[in-house]
């Protein structure tokens, strides 16, 4: 598959498809991109489980911090990896040996290792590079548009409000 | 919609522009509101840190301004933009996240005069300094860059005088010495021109011309084109690239990635300095660009044939239009702006002052003001309104000689543009 570029269908399904994210390299520094993007997905409804060996058992946004992908409790959905891409390669291949295997694998901005997103894509498993989850969710949502993004979507179906009736929240909805 | 990728027109029309998620309404609301409450405390730290999307107060966003950023960002195919209250408070918000004091901004002499003036003498007492160099002299760009350079401004047309600007030539200088390319677009439009096609780094537009078109509503816009590197040189752009003190060590091209300059001007520049957009004069200009296709090759259809009829006058000794085929900047306005050359440009009356006095004075359709790009026909004197405080030597060196006269061709009949004209220069 070409990870240059992305439909947005593809994310769309990605994004609907995952309940479980456990975010790699996941930072309790409030003004830290990782924080952004862990509280953001929490605020949509996801069950974020936030992985950083330096804070294993405390709480990063209220949720438990586990050391590695294979002490998490729960089957993860998808592995959000926010480390470089030099050693994003070893996450991914952690993630190959997870019982039941992710759907997703997605690496954060910047961070992109074509070899291990084959051997994922071999596994069955669905791959994202170089994009960011949040910006992503803003931009299907429409929620990316209120800070001026363009999100190149085109739609005459009304925007969605998030299901969880919170102020200012968009959503994205199954079509 | 389906995987093709959507053209210019349709994205005129509904680029940003959903039916509204809390009514349905299908056009645009017009949010006329100065605050958005909270859903909790939590949800107004997330939205003042920017951990969250979302409107706080419409000094920094409105959701009607958002449409039309996000509108204006499609058409010039950039990644983000921000509204502002003008064209030129626009200009102030980039320079102010690009620039410190004694910082150097290199110029092309070819601009419009209000931005002239803010160079020469406004921006001075912030520390920004301007360097002028010349369209005509490419290499006038080189030689102006110093280690203190932090931009080079351009317009791709240039007003008044309708110059078309060799934008790969100066984006090549902008990209050696790494720094970013902003070109004024508001007299070609995205419509004539997309600049960051040809190498530009950041848009600036005056919404109040051709963008709003109907000469009711002021605004400005900067469009990011996300193709910059803010990072390559530490200390380069110290607002971009260092954590930021007022929203508690963010760093903003790290956070924001390729559209880290939008945000920069909205929640640095935008907050601070205050120039916001009303929501009134968004919604106009929203309405305005959903026909700026229709309107705009009308302008430069209208405006070739009252070039071709000028230039045939016995009572005009020249005329300054790029689609003239003999014109000086015929060839980059083929390359550049291949539909049109736009609605402004200049021409002299070989009756000199007195003559561009009488035509003002005697018009009777087009309008005698400080503006271009209504729908209606426009027309100016410079030497005797905008420029009439300079010396004979300097109104030469303007552009704004006594003879000159600036056209802005409306989208009348193009008959009665020709007659009226006619009428008046007798
Ligand atoms: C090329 C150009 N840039 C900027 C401006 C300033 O825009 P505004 O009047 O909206 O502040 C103008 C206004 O005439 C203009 O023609």
């Amino acid at each position: 598959m070409n990870h240059d570029t992305y439909d947005a269908a593809y994310i769309r399904k990605i994004l609907e498809d995952v309940r479980t994210i456990a975010i790699v390299g996941a930072s309790s520094n409030e003004a830290r991109p990782s924080f952004f993007v862990t509280k953001y997905l929490i605020d949509k409804g996801y069950k974020v489980f936030p992985l950083n060996p330096g804070m294993a058992g405390r709480e990063i946004c209220g949720r438990k911090v586990y050391a590695s992908l294979s002490d998490v409790p729960e089957a993860i959905d998808m592995v959000d990896i926010f480390r470089n891409s030099a050693v994003a390669a070893s996450f991914v291949d952690q993630a190959l040996t997870l019982q039941p295997v992710p759907k997703v694998i997605w690496m954060q901005l910047t961070v992109r290792h074509d070899e291990a997103a084959e051997r994922a894509e071999a596994a069955g498993v669905r791959v994202v590079m170089n994009r960011c989850p949040k910006i992503e969710y803003g931009k299907l949502s429409g929620e990316w548009g209120w800070v001026g993004g363009n999100s190149g979507v085109i739609s005459s179906k009304k925007q969605s409000l998030h299901g969880s009736g919170k102020m200012q929240s968009l959503g994205i909805v199954k079509q | 919609m389906s995987d093709q990728q959507p053209g210019f027109d349709t994205l005129a029309i509904h680029a940003g522009a959903k039916p509204d998620p809390a009514t349905g309404a299908r056009a645009t609301p017009i949010y006329q509101t100065t605050s958005f409450v909270f859903d909790d405390a939590q949800h107004a730290a997330d939205l003042f840190a920017l951990r969250a999307f979302g409107n706080i107060y419409t000094r920094i966003m409105n959701p009607t301004q958002a449409v039309l950023e996000e509108k204006v960002a499609a058409l010039e195919g950039g990644t983000a933009a921000l509204a502002t209250a003008s064209g030129h408070s626009a200009q102030l918000i980039i320079c102010h996240s690009l620039m410190m004091p004694g910082d150097e901004i290199v110029c092309a002499r070819q601009l419009y005069g209000g931005s002239i003036n803010a160079f020469n003498h406004s921006f001075k007492s912030f520390g920004w300094n301007v360097v002028w160099a010349d369209i005509d002299d490419i290499s006038s760009f080189e030689k102006a860059i110093t280690p203190k350079t932090k931009a080079i401004f351009i317009e791709s047309i240039a007003n008044p005088g309708g110059r078309v600007t060799d934008m790969d030539a100066i984006a090549a200088v902008a990209k050696k010495a790494h720094v970013p390319l902003i070109v004024d677009n508001t007299l070609a439009s995205p419509y004539l021109c997309r600049p960051i096609e040809h190498g530009a780094n950041i848009v600036v537009e005056s919404l109040t011309k051709f963008l709003g078109g109907h000469g009711n509503s002021m605004g400005g816009i900067i469009v990011d084109g996300g193709n910059f590197d803010w990072g390559k040189n530490k200390g380069q752009f110290p607002m971009l690239s260092e954590p930021n003190a007022s929203y508690n060590g963010v760093t903003m091209y790290e956070t924001f990635g390729n559209i880290a300059f939008a945000i920069t001007c909205r929640v640095l520049g935008l907050r601070d300095l205050g120039p916001a957009i009303s929501p009134f004069n968004a919604f106009q200009i929203l309405t305005g660009m959903e026909t700026l296709s229709l309107r705009m090759q009308r302008h430069c259809d209208n405006a070739l044939k009252v070039a071709e009829w000028l230039s045939k006058d016995p009572r005009v000794s020249w005329v300054s239009y790029a689609a003239l085929p003999g014109d000086k900047d015929h060839d980059n306005q083929k390359k550049y702006a291949p539909k049109g050359a736009g609605a402004v440009f200049t021409f002299g009356l070989k009756g000199g002052y007195n003559a561009g006095v009488g035509t003002v004075s005697k018009v009777e359709l087009l309008s005698h003001l400080a503006n271009v790009g209504d729908t209606r026909s426009l027309i100016i004197h410079p030497a005797s309104t905008t420029h009439s405080q300079l010396t004979p030597e300097q109104l030469e060196k303007a552009g704004a000689g006594p003879d000159v006269v600036r056209l802005s061709v409306g989208i009348e009949d193009v008959a009665d543009i020709i007659a009226d004209l006619d009428q008046a220069m007798s």
